[in-house]
């Protein structure tokens, strides 16, 4: 097996791994997880194979054809920026899927849980290993697939419900901009796959569709990664399980926008448009996230709303355009998946242990659980950018980038410092206080969690520690491929925990001071934000469910208008519009029939049939009673008979003999039995119209067959038919040679027909009354209800 | 309708038609007919016959349920198809054969079984309909 | 010839499709029967219009000794014929089970799929 093939065993193993879970976890129980996370054990140590190549500058690539008449591939790129997106995907997501073996220990759906988390890591693997295009976009939207249904795994309760489809609604319809952006790239570029579309850049900035196709993308990026004003989802979300809240919503997948962003950097960044937008929306979504985030009591809700300001910071340093920016962006990003990702999984510990998370209900459980209180510390150090921590390292190479001195840098530093400072408080406040203080009552007795649960975050927040002592190599490794890769340019990160005097030093502690302040405020902080937004009382998550109710009144409003449940306003519309396509054409395109000559030499016995068949049609719209109506369809069925006898088809004569008195005879054995109301004639003001278009129609037709048979005949098929008929056939009978031999699959199609329509006119004849009048009910309970 | 005259003729007119209905089955391939036409005529004599005696008797005359009538001729017509797969020629291809009968030589195709598939169903189908819309006119 | 089965075709046409609009299933069925007649007679004449001569090749002969009226049509419109005998059946059997349903035959009144009064889809989650 090559090295490709294995490749993409890996990306193809977790849903594989999703297809047995449920097996397993019925045999297994909550130890499943010991299986399952196998599964992305061995995709991580796979993948680390390709590190010292990555290290080394080279990317991987492979694939195979997908559709190659338009050129696109099921291909992968694995280069510094996707490989830690996979070593992080596949390393979190073997400590979640532990994780998750303990915290949903018992459900009655461990089993598909485990399949939805892997059919998401499946999806997520694929989106940052993808180099095509669509194969992106296909696992750009199965992550928010999957996404809707683990947050919406507890679909009983309503809130989870309105989440899960809220989420998929904004990140779903995200992916459409996405897609219609990429399809943007490739017109412009004529590139499909992104390992070669950085060749293009200046073609793609100098193109008149790049302010167009960069909004696109960005309406992507900006959805998924939650930045205001599309962060509502996200805090929504936390109506997931918790594992799902840690993995998918803080370390995975909401930072698919911004490895969007960034992979997109070589090709569109660096302009003065990429400049003001990523900046200005990341700036916003960072302040905004942070003072919503110490606004909030609930545990996962506080680290919910601080996710949503660090990918605001994410978003900015990609956007910021300074020395030092990306390598600080990807820093930053891999500190945040290990200590935030660590901060829910002790959120879910606390909760799981105590059967709250309301941080005022809480308080401490240092003596009860020492172990989760260390991790938790250990965390938020690293999330308040305290050394010897990552967090920290990631945060001073934030303010090296900012510390500038030009009114755009100090604005900006201005912002990131406010905003740390809140996520500062944020952090400890979640980490230290329901540990410290006097014990407070919970719902349940707390004690230490199993190792199913402290595995995890222990794990992340030793990963956060040991990476700021082995900067070196985590640099060389990590961090300098994965600059270079966003930079499109060979970047090497040199951070490290030696001391360092200067302005970014200095900005670290005036965060960690400012965030001492709002730690010690936060109860008038909180109440001062809930004063301010209880003034604004609107916001785009009730705009949320406006738009939808609209949206179904709408439709409903629309439905109602097109199909008002009336036949014959379907009818009149149908015919209409036949009427315009028979008759507009010849006007518009000048093609008229000549004036017809009329033959002087018809027969009198045809004209005198014609003129019977016209005369039972007028009989048959006039008649008064049921009954004459019958008999005139008779009328002009026979004299169909006859012209098709007068004109050389015997055979059609006499079937058409046969059937109009079948017709005949049937049509009267049911009439004889309907009770109808003597009058069912039309006002006039409705027979003025439907005589207007049923005339229009029938003229159309008229002028449609003059035009047909003024041209010359073409006589091929008649004359093969002709010739053959006898020489090939064996018949002397044209028309029954043509129906039994020469078309004959044609005809046995047409008995099936006729069979089936024998079949249900039985089974209509058949049917008790009682049957038919649930049916009339038409309400479901009811008829559950007579069972 | 018991009305005893029809009722005295209607015999008659039944075996009569329905021998043409077949005669004009058969003659279909080289005069006007076939097996629509003759599947017709057959289904006008049954029913004159149940006019005269009733849904029930028609039943019993007929023997097999209508639709089985029917779904048999879509059976015959279909095997008519598959045979010219066993001598390796396309579906639907026309075979013959002319065996000789009482020293007359007498054409037999799979062409002629496909026809009488046809007549099959027609009569099969129709009089179903016709039958149980005339049952439900009795009670 | 052909003027003259345009002109009748058209005529057939018109007639059916005034009574489909109808509101009254009987009506509507019996310009379903017109129609059939009136698309067979629409075929026929693309066809083109031969007097008296059917298709059949005269004993002894390989080919028709003179010309022929077009045996495609009738082939298609025999078939047709059978086809839409079967459909109109099951129409009448439909709309009188309809009627013994709901005892109308009245289109307007037929709503138990779409009632008038349907409530708003569900709005919440």
């Amino acid at each position: 097996m090559s090295v490709a093939d294995l490749t993409f065993l890996a990306l193809l193993s977790p849903f594989l791994g999703a297809i047995v879970a449920p097996l397993l976890t019925r045999i297994l129980g909550h130890n499943a997880a010991w299986v399952l996370a196998l599964v992305p054990v061995a995709i991580f140590l796979h993948f680390t194979g390709f590190s010292a190549e990555i290290a080394r500058g080279e990317v991987v690539t492979g694939g195979y054809a997908w559709l190659p008449s338009f050129n696109v591939s099921f291909s992968w790129l694995v280069d510094g920026l996707s490989l830690t997106f996979i070593l992080l995907i596949s390393g979190i997501g073997a400590l979640i899927v532990l994780y998750s073996g303990g915290y949903l220990k018992g459900h009655p759906h461990q089993g598909r849980f485990f399949s939805f988390l892997l059919m998401f890591m499946g999806s997520m693997l694929g989106l940052v290993a993808s180099d095509s295009f669509l194969m992106l976009f296909v696992f750009w939207e199965l992550t928010s697939i999957t996404s809707f249904l683990l947050i919406g795994f507890d679909h009983q309760r309503e809130a989870a419900r309105r989440a899960a489809l809220q989420a998929l609604v904004v990140t779903g319809g995200g992916g459409l901009l996405l897609l219609a952006g990429l399809i943007l790239l490739w017109n412009i570029s004529g590139i499909n796959q992104f390992s070669l579309l950085t060749a293009f850049a200046p073609q793609v900035k100098a193109s008149p569709f790049y302010l167009a196709a960069l909004i696109l993308v960005l309406g992507g990026a900006f959805t998924k990664s939650a930045q205001f004003p599309f962060h509502f989802w996200l805090p929504n979300a936390m109506e997931a399980p918790t594992p799902v809240s840690a993995y998918l919503h803080s370390a995975t997948m909401v930072k698919a926008g911004v490895y969007l962003v960034m992979r997109l950097y070589p090709v569109m960044g660096g302009t003065a448009e990429w400049q003001i937008i990523l900046p200005v929306f990341g700036g916003a979504t960072l302040v905004i996230g942070a003072l919503l985030a110490v606004r909030q009591t609930d545990l996962k809700l506080m680290l919910a709303y601080t996710t949503v300001s660090s990918l605001g910071l994410l978003v900015l340093l990609t956007g910021f355009g300074a020395p030092y920016a990306i390598e600080a962006a990807a820093l930053y990003l891999v500190a945040h998946s290990l200590f935030k990702g660590a901060l829910f999984m002790v959120a879910g510990c606390i909760d799981h242990e105590t059967g709250t998370r309301d941080v005022t209900r809480l308080g401490g459980l240092r003596s009860a659980m020492p172990l989760t209180f260390a991790i938790a510390l250990a965390s938020a150090a690293s999330m308040g950018g305290l050394p010897p921590f990552f967090g920290f390292l990631a945060k001073e190479e934030v303010y090296t980038a900012l510390s500038a001195f030009d009114g755009r840098a100090i604005t900006f530093a201005a912002l990131v410092v406010v905003g740390n400072a809140l996520m500062f408080s944020a952090a400890f406040a979640v980490a230290l206080k329901p540990f410290i203080g006097k014990r407070v009552e919970t719902p349940k007795a707390a004690h230490e969690a199993p190792v199913l649960l402290w595995l995890g975050p222990a794990v992340l927040a030793l990963a956060g520690l040991a990476a700021a002592f082995l900067s070196g190599t985590v640099h060389t490794l990590i961090s300098s491929p994965m600059a270079s890769a966003i930079a499109g340019e060979a970047r090497a990160v040199a951070i490290s925990l030696e001391p360092h005097v200067g302005m970014p030093l200095m900005l670290s502690v005036l965060t960690v001071v400012l965030g001492i302040g709002f730690y010690l405020g936060l109860a008038r902080l909180r109440a001062g934000i809930a004063a301010v937004l209880a003034a604004i009382g609107w916001g785009p998550d009730r705009g949320f469910d406006q738009v939808m109710r609209g949206l179904v009144r709408l439709s409903s409003a629309v439905t109602r208008r097109l199909q008002n449940g009336r036949l014959d306003t379907y009818m009149t519309a149908t015919f209409a519009l036949l009427a315009v396509v028979l008759i507009a054409p010849p006007f518009l395109y000048g093609e008229l029939a000549r004036a017809p000559v009329f033959p002087q030499d018809i027969p009198l016995h045809e004209l005198a049939i014609m003129a019977i068949a016209v005369i039972g049609l007028v009989a048959v719209v006039l008649a008064q009673d049921r009954l004459t109506a019958i008999v005139s369809l008779g009328i002009q069925g026979f004299s169909v008979a006859v012209i098709f006898l007068l004109y050389g088809a015997p055979d059609l004569a006499f079937t058409q003999f046969m059937i109009e008195t079948l017709a005949v005879v049937i049509l009267a054995l049911v009439m004889t039995r309907l009770k109808l109301s003597p009058s069912d004639r039309r006002p006039l003001r409705e027979t003025l119209p439907d005589a207007a278009i049923a005339l229009a129609c029938g003229l159309g037709a008229t002028l449609l067959l003059l035009k047909v048979t003024e041209a010359p005949f073409d006589t091929t098929l008649s004359d093969f038919f002709n010739h053959y008929a006898k020489t090939i056939a064996h018949g002397a009978n044209v028309v029954n040679v043509i129906i039994v031999d020469f078309r004959g699959t044609d005809t046995l199609g047409e008995i099936a027909v006729v069979m089936i329509a024998a079949l249900a006119i039985l089974s209509l004849v058949r049917l008790r009354a009682g049957s038919l009048r649930r049916i009339a009910d038409n309400d479901p309970d009811a008829e559950e209800a007579s069972r | 309708m018991r009305s005893l005259i029809l009722r005295t003729v209607a015999p008659l007119i039944v075996g009569l038609m329905v021998l043409f209905s077949i005669f004009v089955l058969l003659r279909g391939h080289n005069e006007p007919g076939g097996g629509f036409i003759g599947g017709l005529i057959a289904v006008a004599a049954l029913s004159i016959y149940g006019i005269a005696f009733g849904v029930e008797t028609v039943r019993r005359a007929i023997v097999f349920h209508p639709l089985s009538i029917a779904g048999a001729g879509l059976l015959l017509a279909t095997l008519s198809g598959l045979l010219s797969m066993v001598f390796h020629v396309p579906f639907m291809t026309g075979l013959w054969v002319y065996p000789v009968i009482l020293g007359e030589e007498v054409p037999l195709s799979s062409v002629m079984t496909f026809d009488i598939g046809v007549y099959l169903v027609v009569v099969g189908a129709v009089t179903s309909v016709a039958l149980s819309l005339e049952e439900r006119g009795e009670d | 010839m052909e003027p003259v089965f345009a002109l009748l075709t058209g005529i057939f046409l018109t007639i059916a499709i005034y009574l489909m609009m109808s509101k009254f299933i009987i009506r509507m069925l019996i310009g379903v029967a017109i129609l059939g007649n009136a698309v067979n007679l629409l075929i026929f004449t693309s066809g083109r219009i031969m007097r008296e001569v059917p298709p059949v090749i005269g004993p002894g002969l390989d080919v028709p000794a003179g010309p022929v009226a077009n045996p495609l049509p009738q082939a298609l419109i025999l078939t047709a014929i059978v086809i839409s005998f079967s459909f109109f059946a099951f129409l009448l059997v439909l709309s009188w089970r309809a009627y013994s349903t709901l005892g109308t035959d009245n289109t307007d009144e037929m709503r138990v799929a779409e009632p008038d009064d349907a409530p708003l889809p569900p709005l919440g989650y």
